[in-house]
């Protein structure tokens, strides 16, 4: 196991040394200690090493991710595993504001609750919360899942395209033309697999599953009043 | 962006290390705001008292008589601690409204940062590192305070326009965001006869909380009603001579981490603003709900 402390290294050293892993490289095991909510941290990382962040994290954590495992013992502060390529992003506590913000790919699992807009825009990631999440999640997912074994908040799926929803719980309000949805074998299968790889004990059964309307994909003429 | 720190001491052993531990919270959120910074620091206090926070830019013409020339004007004992460009003048509460009035006539040029039984406001432009020093607020004892480091968006970056604001007798208030329907209600809480001195959009969320409060609202009240007739962004942290209150409006698009265990409750814009509290990794730490009332009192 690599060791970086914050307390002595920079935060551009540690960043530098974990972006400078090459794909074959024998060091996969790191641990950065000290986080003390610093922004910015194990982002950017492209090869397949695991990085257990010891404590919470602030701003930005993970972001860009592709490939490497990060794992943060703690909570995350906003914007954890934003545009996160591949790879997999595990926070132990709760994730702030726009968790899994415009991912593309990967797995993003909180074992907390997140906080509001979790997975805005997102575009092929895979985002499993085992709380609740605040409102405005998923607005205008395009693609990828969002599992919630909690509560969702208030405008769920806002302007959603084509990313899958699921929640366990309640679901204090849905968003513009975001509609609950029948949940066929298919999607049972995926959310019995999302939920496998995210380590969570539940049920497919038990979730329900929203998807967009299709309603704002083209422009309505009953609406021209409204320009 | 702007950066929001409060602690409130439920553990009377940390009393005398309040200042110190808001410096350097304070200090840690330089970055969210560098042009200003200030505090609003409660404690000490003796029964019929008030305390009169004063601001000059001429602190070395304005200060030195100004204990003896407020107490003649009075006709009863003031004293005065000077700290930097600011000073805390002693005197009796019966004697508080007429102090202000004094004052506009003795030192024209004064600023009235606070007045209240515990409250003392310290502001001024500059870093944060710089402005604690000056104050030496690292010293200062005291049961629960707020602090704020200010990148400016409403207006200029003056110690009238840096936070916190205080419009009402131990009351005062930090703001993370802005406030878009501000001119509007700061015509008509001037109306209501609430005094509002800057061109700040915060202030008048000050004067309005005052104002609720005034009509008999309780803070909590008077914050629920923030929710419904304040149109913006805010994370409003709130202070009175006996607690503390947090609210966000309901996009929360501005941080907010809040840590408590059983010697204090404390908030941040971010969380590492509270690393270095005692016992934080075994603190209850969470973000606070959106359009939803804090508060703590003693």
């Amino acid at each position: 196991m690599q060791s970086i402390d914050l307390a002595t290294a920079s935060l551009r050293e540690m960043n530098a040394t974990l972006q400078a892993q090459a794909a074959q490289t024998n060091a996969t095991q790191w641990e950065i200690l000290n986080p003390r909510g610093a922004h910015a941290i194990a982002v950017g990382l492209d090869a397949p090493i695991e990085v257990t962040v010891r404590g919470s994290t602030g701003y930005y954590c993970a972001g860009m991710n592709k490939q490497a495992t990060v794992h943060v013992t703690g909570s995350a502060g906003p914007g954890v595993a934003e545009n996160m390529m591949s790879g997999t992003v595990i926070i132990d506590g709760d994730a702030s504001q726009y968790a899994g913000a415009t991912g593309r790919g990967g797995l993003l699992v909180i074992k907390g609750n997140a906080a509001s807009r979790c997975g805005i825009s997102m575009k092929g990631i895979d985002i499993v919360v085992q709380g609740s999440i605040g409102h405005m999640s998923a607005f205008m997912g395009q693609a990828g899942n969002l599992v919630v074994c909690g509560d969702a908040g208030d405008a769920l799926g806002d302007s959603l395209y084509e990313a899958r929803l699921f929640v366990r719980g309640s679901v204090k309000s849905l968003g513009a033309d975001c509609i609950e949805k029948d949940m066929r074998p298919e999607h049972l299968d995926i959310l019995r697999d999302l939920l496998a790889r995210a380590g969570v004990d539940a049920r497919p059964e038990e979730f329900r599953r929203y998807g967009s309307a299709r309603k704002l994909y083209n422009f309505d003429i009953d609406n021209v009043a409204a320009y | 962006m702007c950066g929001i720190v409060g602690l409130f001491l439920k553990d009377k052993a940390l009393e005398p290390r309040l200042g110190a531990m808001l410096t350097e919270m304070l200090v840690t959120m330089t970055d969210r705001g560098p042009d200003s910074a200030g505090i609003a620091i409660y404690g000490g206090g003796a029964e019929g008292q008030a305390k009169l926070t004063v601001q000059s830019d001429q602190p070395d013409s304005d200060f030195p008589a100004l204990a003896d020339d407020l107490g003649a004007a009075l006709g009863s004992r003031v004293t005065l601690r000077r700290k930097d460009t600011h000073a805390v003048l002693d005197l009796s509460a019966a004697k508080a409204a007429e102090a202000r009035a004094a004052l506009a006539e003795l030192r024209p040029g004064l600023r009235v940062m606070s007045d209240g039984a515990a409250i003392e406001i310290y502001k001024e432009v500059g870093l944060p590192r710089d402005v604690a020093r000056r104050f030496d607020l690292a010293a200062m004892g005291g049961t629960h305070g707020i602090g704020h480091t200010r990148m400016a968006t409403e207006s200029a970056v003056t110690t009238d326009g840096a936070h916190p604001y205080s419009t009402g007798a131990d009351q005062c208030l930090v703001h993370n965001g802005s406030l878009s329907n501000h001119n509007n209600w700061r015509r008509r809480l001037k109306r209501e006869g609430l005094r509002i001195e800057s061109e700040n959009d915060t202030e008048v969320g000050a004067a309005y909380l005052t104002w609720k409060m005034r009509e008999g609202a309780s803070l909590g009240a008077a914050l629920e009603g923030a929710l419904d007739d304040l149109d913006g962004f805010f994370t409003f942290v709130v202070g009175t001579r006996d607690g503390f209150g947090v609210v966000r409006d309901p996009i929360a698009c501005k941080p907010a981490v809040m840590a408590e265990t059983d010697q204090y409750v404390a908030f941040g814009s971010e969380y590492r603003a509270l690393v270095n509290l005692p016992g934080i990794e075994t603190a209850r730490v969470w973000e606070p709900e959106p359009a939803t009332v804090y508060f703590w009192s003693r």
